[in-house]
């Protein structure tokens, strides 16, 4: 190495530049604390700041930036939903997505690959054309295809699927996309620093102070801080937060689990997914084969992966793509999903005055990241829910009005 | 847990069994108010714990209460439903 090369590395007027700002200690008070460091937490923090102008703000995580469900995720971005509200949230989350990458200064890796939802009953075919209606009534590019277009949009599949489950069809939606996880809740975070937001990582909110029904404060592992606002975004820990204010909620949790391959030559270019055979793939663009299945089958608040799982999810790949058998699994590992009773999630006010909630993402909440960040930080502000939230709103529960989303989330997330 | 005692058939691998939550007294339909009878069908103690909860041996249809640790994944005891609260 030059030798100048390596003076001007190790001269401290030219130190790398950090993405974050270290913040040594907690102000006694903010205008609005996050807590939750994930994706969902930090685009709310940076829309307060830019499109709010609100800058008084800390983002409290237990753990580090993007530890959690952001990190975990298998990135598939797609708004072939089912129900009107659904559609036209994520759609919009779709919209915001395309210039991210630019607003960021940051590369997210954003790959529109077209995304296949396969049917193998006759049964799933009704709902994908249902859901297709729905979706070109929004505006939303989503069609019904047949067997031979997945053959030519995957060649290497088996359309009998070992002779037992034949492709009849699929719902084809070609903005469904991919994109890096990690380099999201970056974006976000750095975005959110540069305008004066303080992320404090390792710092473990313990209690909410409520006092006659208003949020007063927030108890942390590094000490109290004083503030009337306060958003809860913590995906698979958030009935752990919602018992420290005493809210009640229908969410439980459940692992959700995924694997990758050894990295292999492109030859998948769309995401597949199988309602019937429980798993789903894309190809990243390193070349391993992203992989997942449904949710594990009972509650857990943990984050082990199982060898049930690699199982399970392997036998059923090699029903579609015999010519995997000899592909190795590289890594498994799991999240916490959030689950709802009616696969949508619960956002907005709570009845705790200040006290705001973005949860109920289960499997499928990395895609909506801008999208919450957009409507919460509005919600917050205006101390009243963004239009576009309102279908999500916890009083459905007890009005008996769900957001029936179960036809189009519960295993293409 | 990869193994589940029920209390019929002893130890069997946890894919033999169905988990269907928490065990949780139902409010009388004929009495309860609609705020009650709401959150009885829909809100659920989300937040880890011991919890004891129906679960089945679906080969022998064995429905039984296992009390078992949610953050550890730890089985405390099985045994068959009393009646008893
Ligand atoms: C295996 C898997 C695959 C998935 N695939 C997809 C997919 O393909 N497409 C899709 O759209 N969605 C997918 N999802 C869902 C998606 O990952 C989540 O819905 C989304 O990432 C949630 O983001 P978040 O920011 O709300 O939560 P997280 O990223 O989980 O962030 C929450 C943060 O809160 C922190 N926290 C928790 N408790 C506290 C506390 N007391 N104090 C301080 N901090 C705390 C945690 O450490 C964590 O970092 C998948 C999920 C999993 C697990």
């Amino acid at each position: 190495m030059p030798w100048r090369l390596l003076r001007f590395a190790l001269n401290k007027k030219h130190p790398e530049p950090r993405m974050f700002t270290y913040h040594e200690k907690l102000k006694s008070s903010y205008d609005v604390v996050i807590i939750g460091a994930g994706g969902h937490g930090l685009a709310a923090a940076y829309y307060l700041a830019r499109d709010h102008g609100i800058t008084n703000v800390c983002v409290l995580e237990k753990g580090y930036i993007g530890g959690g469900n952001t990190g975990r995720n298998t990135t598939i971005i797609r708004s072939n939903y089912l129900t009107p509200e659904g559609v036209k949230f994520y759609d919009e989350s779709v919209k915001l997505w395309q210039d991210l990458s630019t607003d960021f200064d940051l590369n997210l890796f954003y790959a529109n690959r077209g995304h296949f939802t396969l049917a193998h009953t006759d049964s799933a075919l009704r709902t994908m054309r249902w859901r297709a209606e729905v979706n070109k009534h929004y505006g939303v590019n989503s069609e019904v295809v047949g067997p031979e277009v997945v053959k030519e949009a995957a060649p290497m599949i088996d359309l009998s699927c070992a002779g037992h489950s034949p492709i009849l069809g699929a719902l084809y939606h070609a903005p469904g996309s991919v994109a890096r996880h990690d380099a999201v809740a970056w974006g976000y975070g750095r975005g959110a620093d540069q305008r004066g937001v303080e992320i404090h990582q390792q710092t473990e909110v313990l209690g909410i102070d409520v006092q006659g029904g208003k949020v007063k404060g927030v108890k942390t592992s590094r000490g109290y801080i004083a503030t009337n606002k306060v958003l809860c975004a913590v995906a698979g820990s958030t009935p752990r937060i919602l018992k420290m204010v005493d809210v009640k909620t229908p969410l439980y949790i459940h692992p959700l689990q995924a694997m990758v391959s050894e990295p292999v030559k492109p030859w998948l270019d769309p995401i597949l997914v199988s309602g019937s055979l429980h798993v789903y793939i894309s190809q990243s663009a390193r070349g391993e084969l992203v992989m997942g299945a449904s949710l594990d089958p009972y509650e857990l608040h943990g984050t082990r992966s199982t060898l049930d799982f690699v199982e399970g999810l392997s036998t059923h790949m090699l029903e579609m793509f015999p010519f995997l058998s000899n592909v190795k699994v590289m890594r498994q590992w799991a999240g916490m999903a959030d689950m709802t009773p009616d696969f949508a999630p619960i956002m907005g006010m709570t009845p705790v005055e200040g006290f705001y909630l973005d949860s109920g993402w289960g499997t499928w909440g990395f895609k909506a990241t801008p999208v919450c960040g957009k409507t919460m930080s509005h919600t917050v502000v205006n101390d009243a829910p963004h239009p576009l939230i309102t279908g999500f709103s916890l009083d459905r529960f007890r009005n008996f009005a769900l957001t029936g989303e179960k036809g189009a989330a519960s295993v293409g997330h | 847990m990869k193994i589940l005692t029920c209390p019929l058939n002893g130890p069997r691998p946890v894919s033999e069994f169905f988990y269907w939550g928490e065990v949780r007294p139902m409010p009388n339909p004929a009495a309860a108010s609609d705020d009650e009878w709401a959150d009885y069908v829909f809100n659920r103690n989300g937040a880890p714990g011991v919890k004891r909860e129906w679960w089945c041996h679906t080969p022998s249809n064995t429905w039984f209460i296992a009390e078992r640790d949610t953050e550890k994944d730890v089985v405390l005891k099985t045994y068959f439903y009393t009646g008893e609260e």
